[in-house]
């Protein structure tokens, strides 16, 4: 809402230098937020004058410039007349115009300057009103006499023209329809200072039309709320279409962002600025018997003001009369009855409709306009008659018409129930003691009629404030108006928390560690491709359940994630093309998992708390949304550095920081060998917990790193956070650390080159029993003395026993345990 | 049977003391040590005459002798360590390297500074003892919406720019606010409760230098008996002195949300903003909405109390002189490398 100063001022006592700066402060200070300033970026001197004679001049260009001698001053000075080129031709000698001298600057800025043209040197510019910010007509020089004005020559047209004035722009929030318009904002400035406002409803003198007939026939209320609660209308005749819309309207609407159409649209637009009331100005004479106001039957057809044929809902409201549909309430006219350039006499339509309804429509056709978005925030619905005066008062002072009788008073109010707002509730709410002479004061200011009532007072809220509904409202609005500067500190004290959660605390230890192991944390938006959920989302290729948006801001990726990889292989994608090539990236995040019954058909009220089944549906409804944690590495380790070859990156980094991963959650995790069709097919490794999968780590597939910009080798993993957190034992049971002497050997096993390396050492574990301390595999020999399907894996072994120093005999016997249970299940041989 | 003669003892001593003092190098010092200290070294040979001198002689003999042999060890030890630390001193002269240039073995990584942030702020709340709450992104329109007094036909809702998921009418949304969790919080623990809600949001905003579709914030929400809106600003002022220094201070204006009223916008005086100390917008506020606890099936005249909630991102960048969006959204490890593990 932009408010401009001369408005403001002729509803409060503005003081006479109020800048941009005091409205903003002002205002903010009762709850509205600064957007912006339109200032003032016109300065002088510029002045009436007066043409006495002009001079056609042919160019070679073909145009023709008018050299003009203008008096720009009363008396016999040198300068008090100038010769001017004037490009314009809409003129005669005689007229008064607006010259704007050397020195002055017109908005732009442009600034005028004495400067030689076509063979003169011309002293200055006669205006125009675009020129001038005074809308965007540009077919030629304003003519004062146009404008029914014939001022003194030498006046300053500034002031004439209200050419110094400006407009604060301020952001109303949703509750405070009211405040869409000078007359809310005017209240609120008297609220913020202290000075006193004059209601501009107040200075108006109402005669309440009577004879044209309005049916309000809604028979599909919305939410039991009927349409249209008031109908005002009111006519016009005889209107003078020459007359233009004064300087000083179209100023102010271009202040307030509105652009100059016709007088009689202006009008309309001015006073909805003014009061907050949307008027329709009908031409009275394509009327076709009275007005029925109705819901609209599914599929009918209206067009609209700006020729759009809308198929409408049966939710629609609608004004029509005999032929049919002549607009969509509150929302746009139609074209049948819009005014035209030769329309003389108009009916004015100042209804109340329910802003439900309007704001469904406005959404429904994407048609907010700022008449649908004053009805969907709440019209004063005590307001329309005085609009409806306004615009008959307007259109016979500017427009030359006559106030005709005939008309229509229909205004349903019902008063609203009272709010009982005990004493001391403003300050169990607030924590301030207001005494209950300031909570009185604010409450009379603000509209309400207040009554004495039992400890504390009985409060009806005037007509324009819908959204004071409790207690609470009103506590705010003496809060408000008094200052939040007045509210004291307080620490509240909480009971003894139990700080983070187990999840929490683990997460947030993964996180450290990964990035204390040397990766990077991300965070990617987790919007991608079906393609992407398929290939990353599903082992195998099958197809995977996900979610889509319905509005998606890149249709071509509207899916939810079902993994972390796409993300972060587009991540790394970004960051190679910007030559960082060695990465190490990690992202914890959730993915989106949905199921049969995701979802809800209704959902319940929100006022109350839902039944316990209604509940559990509710928590049911939504997908389950498990964190997961992703890396991916690509290019080297490190870089060559003096001494040290480039450590390149790859799987094993991959394996690692599985390993990592677990240790920070406390999970053991196996790795076996694994198939993901993402990954490639001799380098994936599934991770489980137990015989649950929880995930794969490997180098992805060549090809699609390739096809993402990325080098051949690219190591990830995704496993599913959630699960190895849940996995994780509450503590740790730990066992003794034994101290006598350890026995170590070696021992080589030749195997089928498919049999695991981490089978045959778990054989050995088993086999070699509770002596058996530690088992590292050091070396996997292919080559020759083996044939070409076997390998030799040599682990070194560590025992010790817990209570005595063991014999390398009995060290050998655990050993050739161990062996032997290798070789009954891998057919596991010493190599000699 | 022979006797010692004392100088001759003295002059293998002085012999052998100019061959030990005489070794500069570790090497010498062995051939030294083989010829005047060892097994048939001269000092040793008297010593093993020592069993031919006749008895009325020994205690004297024994006493030369082992003067003579502690003489010669002892010069021997004094050299060799001499030696040995010289030796080690060059040694150590040959193994210096330019430390400067020493090749790494590890990368460095880095947390997302939009992580550190809202774990520092959930850490300031922990300290007061309340809780970290957390719920689903993807959210039922009830706990988004209703439960939080937003009216299905309200502007407030439509204002929300909010990401619907097919089919729409099953009532599912990227949740537009953390608030959510703070039914779900009111819904499913004891009172009173102190909880902040820190996590990832959407709204359906293009990309650009201030804003992006996928956000984070920090929401709490404090129900007990005999909360005012005094708490709400105590609480504020103490984590935005936690943040930014004891000259902080916080500001209350009068604004509108649907889950509080009273509402408010909540400012910051940040006193070290580059280009000056200033007032900035930081976040909303307000008295939790009585409709909002009666969706919690909390009684509004026994309970009452406060939330609060800003935007992780907006807070980084005037906290962290972040000037574009495009960097915490984008990825590139040289932003989140400036931060490491520290914000």
């Amino acid at each position: 809402m932009r408010i401009p100063a001369s408005q403001l001022r002729e509803w409060v006592d503005l003081p006479s230098d109020a800048t941009p700066e005091h409205l903003h402060e002002a205002l903010v200070a009762v709850g509205f937020e600064e957007e912006a300033v339109y200032p003032n970026e016109i300065s002088g001197p510029i002045v009436v004058g007066q043409v006495l004679e002009f001079t056609p001049e042919p160019q070679d260009n073909g145009k023709t410039i008018n050299w003009c001698q203008v008096r720009v001053a009363p008396g016999d000075s040198e300068d008090s007349v100038r010769g001017i080129v004037c490009g314009a031709s809409n003129f005669e000698a005689g007229d008064k115009v607006v010259v704007t001298l050397p020195g002055s600057v017109l908005p732009g800025p442009f600034p005028i300057a004495a400067r030689k043209t076509y063979g003169h040197v011309s002293d200055g510019m006669i205006a125009s009103a675009k020129e001038l910010g005074l809308g965007d007509e540009h077919n030629g020089i304003i003519r004062l006499a146009e404008l029914g004005l014939d001022p003194e020559v030498g006046t300053d047209a500034i002031a004439l023209l209200g050419l110094d004035d400006f407009a604060v722009e301020i952001n109303v929030t949703p509750d405070r329809g009211y405040a869409m318009s000078i007359r809310g904002v005017a209240r609120e400035y008297a609220h913020a200072t202290g000075v006193s406002f004059h209601d501009p409803v107040d200075a108006l003198t109402i005669t309440p039309g009577d004879g044209f007939r309005v049916v309000i026939d809604d028979t599909a209320p919305i939410r039991g709320v009927v349409g249209c609660t008031g109908f005002v209308t009111r006519v016009v005749r005889g209107l003078d279409r020459s007359r233009r819309t004064p300087a000083w309207m179209v100023k102010r609407l271009a202040l307030m962002g509105i652009r100059s159409i016709s007088l009689p649209v202006d009008i309309s637009n001015y006073v909805m600025m003014e009061l907050g009331q949307p008027t329709h100005t009908y031409d009275l004479n394509k009327l076709s018997g009275g007005i029925t106001v109705r819901r609209a039957t599914k599929g009918e057809k209206l067009t609209t003001l700006d020729e759009q044929v809308r198929t409408l809902s049966d939710e629609d409201l609608l004004i029509t009369d005999e032929t049919g549909p002549i607009g969509l309430a509150g929302v746009m006219g139609g074209a049948t009855t819009e005014i035209d350039d030769t329309s003389t006499d108009v009916l004015i339509e100042a209804a109340t409709f329910d802003p439900v309804t309007i704001a469904r429509t406005a959404r429904r056709h994407k048609l907010p306009s700022e008449a649908s978005k004053r009805f969907a925030r709440g019209v004063d619905p005590l307001v329309s008659r005085a609009a409806a005066q306004r615009v008959v008062d307007l259109l016979v002072e500017l427009g030359g018409g006559t106030a005709d009788t005939l008309g229509t008073d229909l205004v349903h109010f019902e008063p609203r129930p009272a709010i009982h707002l005990p004493a001391a509730f403003t300050a169990t709410l607030i924590g301030v003691d207001y005494s209950t002479s300031e909570i009185e004061t604010v409450l009379t200011d603000i509209g309400a009629v207040i009554t004495a009532a039992k400890d504390g007072w009985d409060v009806v809220p005037p007509s324009w404030r819908p959204d004071l509904v409790d207690a609470p409202g009103l506590a705010e609005e003496v809060a408000r108006i008094h200052g939040y500067d007045r509210i004291p500190s307080a620490i509240p004290v909480a009971p003894p928390g139990r700080g983070l959660s187990r999840s929490q605390a683990a997460r947030r230890r993964v996180a450290q560690v990964l990035a204390g192991a040397g990766l990077t944390e991300v965070l990617a938006y987790p919007f991608v491709t079906t393609e992407q959920n398929v290939l990353f989302g599903s082992a195998d290729g099958s197809p995977v359940a996900e979610m889509t948006l319905a509005n998606a801001l890149d249709p071509n990726v509207a899916q939810l994630r079902r993994s972390l990889l796409p993300g972060i292989l587009d991540i790394a994608k970004r960051n190679v093309a910007r030559g960082l090539t060695s990465l190490a990236l990690y992202e914890i995040g959730a993915v989106f998992q949905p199921s049969e019954t995701t979802g809800s058909e209704s959902i319940p009220v929100g006022n109350v708390r839902p039944d316990s089944p209604t509940l559990d549906a509710l928590y049911g409804s939504v997908p389950e949304q498990p964190w997961h944690v992703s890396a991916l590495f690509l290019g080297s380790v490190t870089a060559k550095q003096p001494d040290q070859p480039a450590i390149a990156s790859g799987l094993g980094e991959a394996l690692d920081t599985v390993r990592v991963i677990a240790t920070a959650i406390g999970v053991d995790v196996m790795i076996r060998q694994g198939s993901h069709h993402a990954f490639h097919p001799g380098r994936c490794a599934e991770v489980f917990v137990g015989d649950t999968s929880v995930g794969f780590a490997g180098e992805i597939v060549p090809s699609v790193a390739v096809g993402l910009d990325l080098p051949r080798i690219v190591a990830a993993l995704d496993l599913d956070l959630h699960a190895l957190i849940n996995a994780a034992p509450d503590h740790v049971v730990a066992t003794p650390v034994h101290v006598f002497p350890a026995a170590t050997q070696d021992v080589s096993l030749v195997v089928d080159i498919a049999v695991p390396a981490a089978d045959v050492r778990t054989a050995i574990i088993d086999g070699a029993g509770e002596l058996l301390e530690n088992a590292d595999l050091v070396d996997d020999y292919r080559g020759t003395g083996l044939d070409e399907n076997h390998k030799s894996l040599t682990f070194a072994l560590r025992f010790r026993a817990a209570d005595r120093t063991l014999t390398q005999q009995e060290a050998t016997d655990a050993k050739l345990a161990g062996v032997a249970v290798a070789a009954s299940r891998h057919n596991a041989t010493i190599r000699v | 049977m022979s006797s010692i003669s004392p100088q001759h003892v003295a002059d293998v001593v002085a012999a052998a003391i100019a061959a030990i003092t005489a070794a500069a190098t570790g090497e010498e010092l062995k051939q030294v040590r083989t010829q005047f200290v060892a097994d048939g070294s001269p000092i040793s040979l008297i010593n093993a005459s020592l069993r031919d001198v006749p008895a009325d002689e020994k205690a004297e003999a024994g006493k030369i002798v082992g003067q003579a042999r502690g003489q010669i060890n002892q010069a021997f030890a004094d050299r060799e360590a001499v030696i040995l630390h010289a030796e080690e001193q060059t040694r150590l002269m040959t193994e210096a390297v330019d430390v400067t240039a020493v090749a790494s073995r590890r990368r460095v990584g880095a947390r997302h500074p939009l992580n550190l942030l809202m774990e520092e702020m959930s850490n300031i709340f922990i300290g007061m003892g309340w809780e970290v709450a957390e719920g689903p992104e993807l959210e039922n329109e009830w706990f988004n919406f209703d439960a939080l007094n937003f009216d299905e036909d309200h502007p407030a809702r439509a204002m929300q720019d909010t990401f619907f998921v097919e089919p729409a009418e099953r009532h599912l949304v990227m949740r537009t606010h953390t608030s959510p969790v703070q039914i779900r919080s009111l819904l499913s623990r004891d009172l009173p409760v102190y909880v902040v809600a820190p996590g990832r949001v959407y709204r359906t905003d293009e990309l650009d230098a201030t804003h992006t579709p996928v956000f984070h914030q920090m929401e709490g929400i404090a129900i007990d008996k005999g909360l005012t809106m005094a708490h709400l600003k105590g609480t504020l002022e103490h984590l935005a002195r936690a943040m930014f220094g004891d000259g902080a201070k916080i500001r209350l204006r009068p604004n509108y949300f649907p889950f509080t009223e009273p509402s408010a916008e909540l400012d910051i005086w940040h006193p070290t903003f580059r280009g000056g100390a200033r007032w900035i917008e930081w976040g909303g506020c307000g008295m939790v909405n009585h409709n909002v606890l009666r969706a919690a099936g909390i009684d509004p005249t026994e309970y009452q109390g406060f939330a609060f909630g800003m935007g992780i991102e907006r807070t980084l960048m005037f906290r962290n002189d972040v000037a574009d969006m495009h960097d915490m959204v984008e990825g590139d490890v040289r932003f989140s490398q400036q931060f490491g593990m520290v914000i």
